[in-house]
């Protein structure tokens, strides 16, 4: 039967108090923490983390995928499949159906129930569900304060689900509640009390009753309600006029330690119930937006396997508190601070397209004569000399320390004062990876420190955004540091 | 490969003041560095067969040779522009050289000129490099500054003994700098300012790096068969080496990062021309790539002044010193002149010349009894090394 077979969340490691927003704005904070992306990530790295997370350690499923959905109203481009980007950087065969979902963060929902049809009525095996956001509230809005960043990865397959996809019921309804114009950065709402009556709690209401009622089921019956909320006091309301238990039902929202994550956050919200969950579970889904997506699914003893995935607790715990708004403000592209020297080395969509087997996915070539591995690709190895005689490997999923280091402030820009160039040994073959570091304290890089690839977006430059992989501290167990400093 | 010992000669040098020329822009230095030149040689511009020369950034890169052709008014000669990062004065020379001793010429000039600060820029930043996406962010001091705190990993050191160590190399140079009236700075550095000093790419500060100047030098070449038509202390060449290494050392498997090989093969190759068996013992004075502190401390043992691990402690007796056994970098290295790329090569043996002709502008500068000296510029990711060395005397 067609259900869940993978799931993976990601959170970004940045987190900023409330309290940051409240008192540069002299107003009350909602309490709590939000995650924040770093100045070097987007929906699209957001996603190919999130789908990374979720084949860990399972690569060769990777063969098997058929379909890359992704879900955002945050894509970095306005024309350009992002899709197509997430599938290379994961190293996904190009023969799939890859297809973004926009506009509404209700996309997330959206793209997982075509991804059930499409796998329910056999065109396709295997399909990745994604949704990612990063969405912005005006400075000394409330969205501000509530609002996070993140994303989820759910692979739909009919074998070796941990749960089944038991139903769904769906409507829309047409109304302007929150909004982006095509050209706006920031989330428009109108008046809050509209927004929360007419538009959330009823709609939810509505997709959720006639859910229970198309499947012959009552509240009673289900173990973990998993509600969408942008805002903790609306979320109560629903839930008791609902009449669902807060403390035995209720999946926790994730707004007091992450915040709204747009998009993402259904799909954050069901996989943290899923690894919480018990086999026999039966699960309900329901998210908000133009409308509302309910669905229903039961957990097998699969959901027991073994997860390689971080899980959303890790993440929660392993933060880096950004204490400067200032700073916010920069990463978010809102305020442009002192330019550093030029690019001279252009960006050039013919070099990242010939060469995206190494710059985007991330292969590297071994030698078939020497076996010497060498990132990126050389046609000639470097030790053996034998020519175009390699098959290529992919280096993206492997571990390694810190070589050496350097804490350069002259390539700063506006973005960071401190660009950390890295050259690290990844894997047994000790392949040599240079690039910059990210997610960490300057202060805390050290030669012999262990390190892994994340995809990053490393600059804006002839009109375009480029990626590539950076180095990130291995990071294990609850990480309690202080203050970011750049 | 063949020899050249003792086959060419240097007749004339010029040497532009090296500083922040802001009035002056890249012809002027040429014609400061080149007149002198002539004057020096005793010739013309009509004696010049050839030119060979090197600028890097200036104004931008395609310029070919018309730099030197319209400030200096060449007609009618070849001007060969010659581009190898901060090795290119060198390489010129040496290209005017091999010309010279093919037969094709008799008479031929190598320019090095460079203006860094026509670009609004204070330091060598990101655009080091080829490629828009791995050297996107890569700079001049991060790529040394990898080797710096690879070196004091290998050898042990703390962060602050490396940083000392460094610190003695930069206090050396400006001492030397300091008497030398063409020299950018003058100032003289104690140990602890180095190491108070602003961190520019950890474990390099301000004092670890050499400055971005403007600047020009010349050099005029011919036989050394004919040489003592023009003077009587023409300076002959003793031995070169040129290397370039293979795949950007960042990704280079198994690279040690505390030494090159290109830092070895080049000055290998230079010692065999001139048929030096023990540098340390034989040369009197070098000039050598001082880019930043550490890259002058790896030059040390890669090029045998000192043993492997341990140039430190000639750092530390003072073996370099302008008193010591083996001066380096005596008229105060790219440290105190910067580092117009395309110049310095060619102001590095420019030194080296009035060295050996017993003519340093200044007595004090002026080391006793020189016979043979090295000069030394290397540069890229870094990849690429040419040595040069000369003589006051054949055989």
């Amino acid at each position: 039967m067609v259900g869940i077979s993978l799931c993976a969340g990601y959170i970004p490691v940045f987190r900023m108090d409330r309290s940051v927003f409240a008192n540069i704005w002299e107003r009350k904070s909602i309490g709590g923490e939000r995650s924040v992306c770093n100045n070097d990530e987007d929906s699209i790295t957001m996603a190919v983390e999130a789908s990374r997370n979720l084949f860990k350690g399972r690569g060769s499923s990777r063969e098997e995928l058929d379909g890359v959905f992704f879900a955002s109203t945050t894509a970095p481009y306005k024309e350009k499949l992002s899709s197509s980007l997430i599938a290379t950087a994961v190293d996904l065969r190009r023969q799939i159906t890859t297809i973004d979902f926009a506009h509404s963060i209700r996309g997330g929902t959206g793209a997982l129930k075509l991804a059930f049809d499409s796998v329910g009525c056999g065109s396709m095996r295997n399909v990745l569900a994604v949704g990612a956001d990063c969405r912005i509230g005006y400075p000394r809005s409330d969205e501000e304060q509530i609002f996070g960043d993140g994303a989820a990865a759910l692979l739909v397959s009919k074998e070796n689900v941990l749960a089944t996809f038991e139903g769904s019921y769906s409507h829309y309804h047409e109304m302007m509640d929150i909004w982006r114009k095509s050209d706006d950065i920031f989330v428009n709402t109108w008046e809050g009390r509209f927004i929360q009556n007419e538009a959330y709690v009823n709609n939810m209401t509505e997709a959720i009753t006639g859910l229970l009622k198309k499947y012959k089921l009552e509240p009673k019956n289900i173990s973990k309600a998993v509600f969408t909320a942008p805002d903790i006091k609306w979320h109560k309301r629903l839930v008791q006029q609902l009449g669902f238990d807060m403390k035995g039902q209720v999946v926790n929202p994730l707004l007091h330690n992450i915040g709204y994550c747009g998009t993402a956050h259904s799909l954050l919200m069901l996989v943290q119930a899923l690894e919480e969950s018990n086999p026999g579970d039966i699960l309900l889904l329901a998210s908000y937006a133009d409308g509302a997506d309910a669905m229903i699914f039961k957990t097998t003893r699969e959901i027991n396997k073994d997860q390689n995935q971080r899980r959303i607790k890790e993440y929660i715990d392993q933060k880096l508190m950004v204490s400067s708004y200032a700073r916010f403000l920069s990463y978010k592209g809102l305020i442009e601070t002192v330019p550093g020297e030029p690019y001279r080395t252009f960006s050039s969509a013919t070099v990242t397209w010939r060469e995206q087997n190494s710059i985007i996915r991330g292969h590297g070539s071994k030698c078939r004569n020497c076996g010497m591995l060498t990132y990126p690709i050389q046609r000639i190895c470097y030790n053996c000399n034998s020519k175009d005689n390699f098959e290529e490997v992919s280096i993206s999923d492997m571990e390694g320390v810190v070589f050496t280091y350097t804490l350069d402030n002259l390539a700063g820009r506006s973005d960071d004062p401190v660009v950390i160039q890295t050259i690290a040994e990844l894997g047994i073959d000790k392949v040599r990876f240079y690039s910059m570091m990210t997610d960490c304290f300057p202060s805390e890089v050290k030669v012999g420190m262990p390190v892994e690839l994340t995809f990053r977006r490393i600059y804006d430059n002839a009109g375009m955004h480029n990626y590539f992989w950076k180095c990130r501290p291995i990071r294990e167990g609850r990480l309690n540091h202080g203050q970011f400093k750049g | 490969m063949g020899s050249l010992k003792d086959e060419i000669a240097i007749i004339g040098m010029g040497c532009s003041k090296f500083g922040e020329r802001w009035d002056q822009g890249t012809e002027d230095l040429a014609i400061e560095a080149s007149y002198e030149a002539y004057e020096d040689a005793g010739i013309g511009k009509d004696s010049i067969e050839a030119c060979w020369l090197s600028t890097v950034i200036a104004p931008l890169t395609g310029v070919s040779g018309t730099i030197a052709a319209d400030s200096l008014k060449f007609k009618d000669i070849p001007v060969i522009r010659n581009e190898n990062w901060c090795a290119s004065g060198h390489i010129a020379l040496i290209e005017a050289c091999m010309a010279v001793a093919s037969g094709a010429y008799d008479i031929v000039m190598a320019l090095g000129v460079e203006k860094l600060k026509d670009t609004g820029y204070p330091g060598l930043g990101t655009g080091r490099g080829m490629h828009p996406v791995y050297e996107a962010r890569r700079t001049s001091p991060g790529s040394f500054g990898l080797i710096a705190q690879r070196y004091f990993k290998t050898y042990g050191l703390s962060d602050d003994q490396g940083k000392e160590v460094l610190a003695k190399i930069a206090v050396k140079n400006h001492d030397n700098g300091s008497l030398c009236p063409k020299a950018h700075f003058h100032n003289v550095i104690t140990v602890e300012q180095v190491l108070n000093a602003p961190i520019i790419a950890w474990p390099l500060g301000l004092f670890d790096c050499c400055g971005n100047s403007d600047g020009a030098a010349c050099a005029i070449i011919t036989s050394a068969k004919r040489a003592k038509d023009f003077r009587p202390d023409p300076i002959y060449l003793k031995g070169f080496g040129i290397s370039t290494d293979s795949l950007l050392p960042h990704f280079r498997p198994q690279f040690s990062w505390t030494s090159f090989d290109s830092l070895v093969q080049s000055s290998h190759k230079a010692y065999e021309m001139a048929g030096i068996k023990n540098p340390r013992e034989e040369l009197d004075v070098a000039e050598v790539h001082d880019c930043f502190s550490i890259t002058e401390l790896i030059i040390y043992e890669d090029f045998d002044f000192s043993p492997r691990g341990r140039a430190g402690e000639d750092v530390a007796s003072g073996f370099f010193t302008r008193q010591g056994k083996l001066p380096v970098n005596i008229d105060g290295g790219l440290k105190c002149f910067g580092h117009p790329i395309g110049a310095s090569g060619l102001r590095m043996t420019y030194e080296i010349y009035k060295q050996l002709q017993n003519k340093a502008d200044l007595p004090e500068r002026q080391i006793k009894v020189p016979r043979l000296g090295l000069s030394h510029t290397f540069g890229g990711p870094p990849q690429i090394s040419a040595v040069t060395i000369f003589g006051n005397e054949k055989g």
